[in-house]
């Protein structure tokens, strides 16, 4: 699948970016969907894809009916804004293609469904990421934790973590 | 539970393979539930040897951070360094000059020969056959004592710097690399006769344990595994890095998807990375090592970047991002032996014991890399 199709598809769930504020004399602008095409050789991503919490899902299925593979998922704390932003990694086997896909979750209710169903492998890389970050992926057939100690009862790279 | 017959059958017992044992090559546990010999559930547990690297990534400067990265994957360290400059070097704008990616180039392909020849070794090990480690360990030595002249260290490599490597090689390193070619592929055809037609290896590693192209994908396991799948997935070739594109050599595939079939790719991506190491040595410019001004404290732009390297054992990725300090706001790194390791449990459904052995064999696991 080409990127303008995946674009195309992405356009449909990607979330809109906030308009910028009317000023005294220009109107509103339209919000713009999240779609980026970026360089590959400046940012080592074709597609940078920023979608709500709720259609990672929608995102996924996307991919894997591109016959893209997961290559991982990992978190970044932006503690200023409260917020955890989730980032997956896919990567085209034929094309090398390479597609981010973003989503923020407030830090009080870090929540979005797991695509361990349609990515089996998945399910390590969200059961990492909730060691990590303490991400609640619903859904998820046994979110334990892998890396840290059964017993941890902290997310050590959440930025206000403190040995 | 019912009674009769069928419950004596269905009876199952929990064995646990390692974190201490041999055949894990590293502290990893492997919880089985076993139907008599045969495999009903294979739970792998990890973490033994967590370090929470990615956090030491994000309380200390990019510089201090380096010499962290060849202690992930600690058999072949250089593609771990390679990955985390080269994310670096991508977001603070810094050209490499043209030697030093040469240079860059021909020690990584080193150290893929080297963590393949004790790859064999260690899985022949795995498979009840002991002489052949002597043999490959052998080999292996004289990568190490070439790389050890010029970088300093044996294993744990710090030998790429943001901008170049950080000493030039010499002629006895250029000399003895030539020699090592020569003397590895005259040494090639003894490996595969007493290896690759040796009829009890055969029988150990054909049509077992076999994954499809599409399992590969699922799990995102890399590397030799989805090319001894069928799959021509090789970043040097499809995002090509450094200067790759310059040489010709080609990706080895296998389709059947058994032991044998990624036996047989890193086999033949020895030689294929001895023809590498022959056209980089021939090509090889002059010039420096290092790029000018490289600043002693970098600070690169607000903003992420992803890097991809054709690890010796997969796909290694670094996912950066930078808030414009001398520190890494948040460092990702993406080990191929973590998602090569998460299909086990799927594929070792209803092998035999010593099959799916063959399989956690195959996979060439580095623990360290998995746990980071």
């Amino acid at each position: 699948m080409s990127l303008e199709n995946l674009t195309k598809k992405f356009l449909e769930i990607a979330v809109q970016s906030a308009p910028p504020a009317p000023g005294p004399d220009t109107p509103a602008a339209e919000p713009q969907p999240l779609v980026v095409a970026t360089q590959h050789a400046v940012k080592g991503y074709d597609l940078d894809v920023t979608v709500p919490p709720e259609r990672v899902l929608d995102a996924a299925r996307i991919m894997d009916e591109a016959a893209f593979m997961l290559e991982s998922i990992t978190g970044v704390d932006w503690l200023a804004e409260q917020q955890l932003e989730v980032v997956y990694d896919y990567t085209c086997l034929v094309s090398g293609a390479r597609v981010t896909v973003r989503a923020r979750v407030p830090r009080a209710t870090p929540e979005l469904p797991s695509i361990e169903a349609l990515h089996p492998g998945a399910n390590w890389h969200e059961r990492e990421a909730h060691d990590f970050f303490g991400l609640i992926f619903t859904g998820h057939p046994g979110l334990i934790a892998l890396l840290l100690p059964e017993d941890a009862t902290f997310h050590p790279l959440l930025k206000d973590f403190s040995a | 539970m019912t009674q009769g017959t069928q419950s004596i059958h269905r009876e199952t017992f929990v064995l646990n393979l390692g974190p201490q044992h041999p055949a894990t090559h590293g502290v990893l546990r492997i919880k089985l539930t076993m139907d008599g010999e045969y495999i009903e559930d294979a739970e792998p547990v990890i973490g033994y040897g967590h370090r929470m690297q990615e956090k030491m990534g994000e309380n200390r400067s990019y510089a201090k951070y380096l010499p962290n990265t060849a202690r992930l994957d600690y058999v072949a360290a250089m593609f771990n360094t390679h990955g985390y400059v080269c994310a670096v070097e991508r977001l603070a704008g810094i050209a490499v000059p043209e030697r030093a990616e040469f240079i860059r180039v021909i020690t990584a392909e080193l150290n893929r020969v080297a963590s393949h020849l004790l790859w064999v070794g260690a899985f022949l090990v795995d498979l009840g056959g002991f002489t052949p480690l002597l043999y490959t360990f052998d080999d292996r030595e004289q990568i190490l004592d070439l790389l050890e002249a010029t970088t300093g260290a044996r294993l744990t490599f710090c030998y790429y710097r943001f901008g170049g490597v950080c000493n030039d090689i010499d002629d006895d390193f250029v000399a003895g690399t030539r020699k090592f070619i020569a003397h590895l592929r005259s040494r090639m055809p003894m490996y595969h006769a007493f290896i690759t037609k040796n009829i009890i290896f055969r029988k150990r590693c054909e049509e077992i344990a076999v994954i499809s192209a599409e399992t590969c994908r699922k799990f995102g396991a890399t590397g030799p595994v989805i090319r001894g799948s069928g799959v021509a997935y090789d970043v040097r070739k499809l995002e090509p890095y450094s200067v790759y594109p310059r040489f010709n050599f080609n990706v080895p595939v296998y389709p059947e998807g058994d032991c044998m079939a990624r036996y047989r790719v890193r086999m033949d991506e020895i030689e294929e990375s001895l023809r590498i190491l022959e056209q980089a040595l021939d090509q090889l410019p002059g010039g420096p090592v290092m790029a000018e001004k490289v600043p002693r404290i970098l600070k690169p732009a607000k903003g992420d970047c992803y890097f991809n390297v054709e690890s010796a054992r997969g796909t290694f990725g670094v996912r950066l991002v930078s808030d414009g300090t001398d520190k890494a706001y948040r460092l990702k790194l993406r080990s191929p032996c973590f998602s090569n390791l998460s299909l086990f449990q799927e594929c070792s459904r209803g092998l035999l014991l010593p099959d799916a052995l063959a399989l956690l064999g195959s996979l060439d696991l580095v623990i360290p890399d998995i746990d980071r």
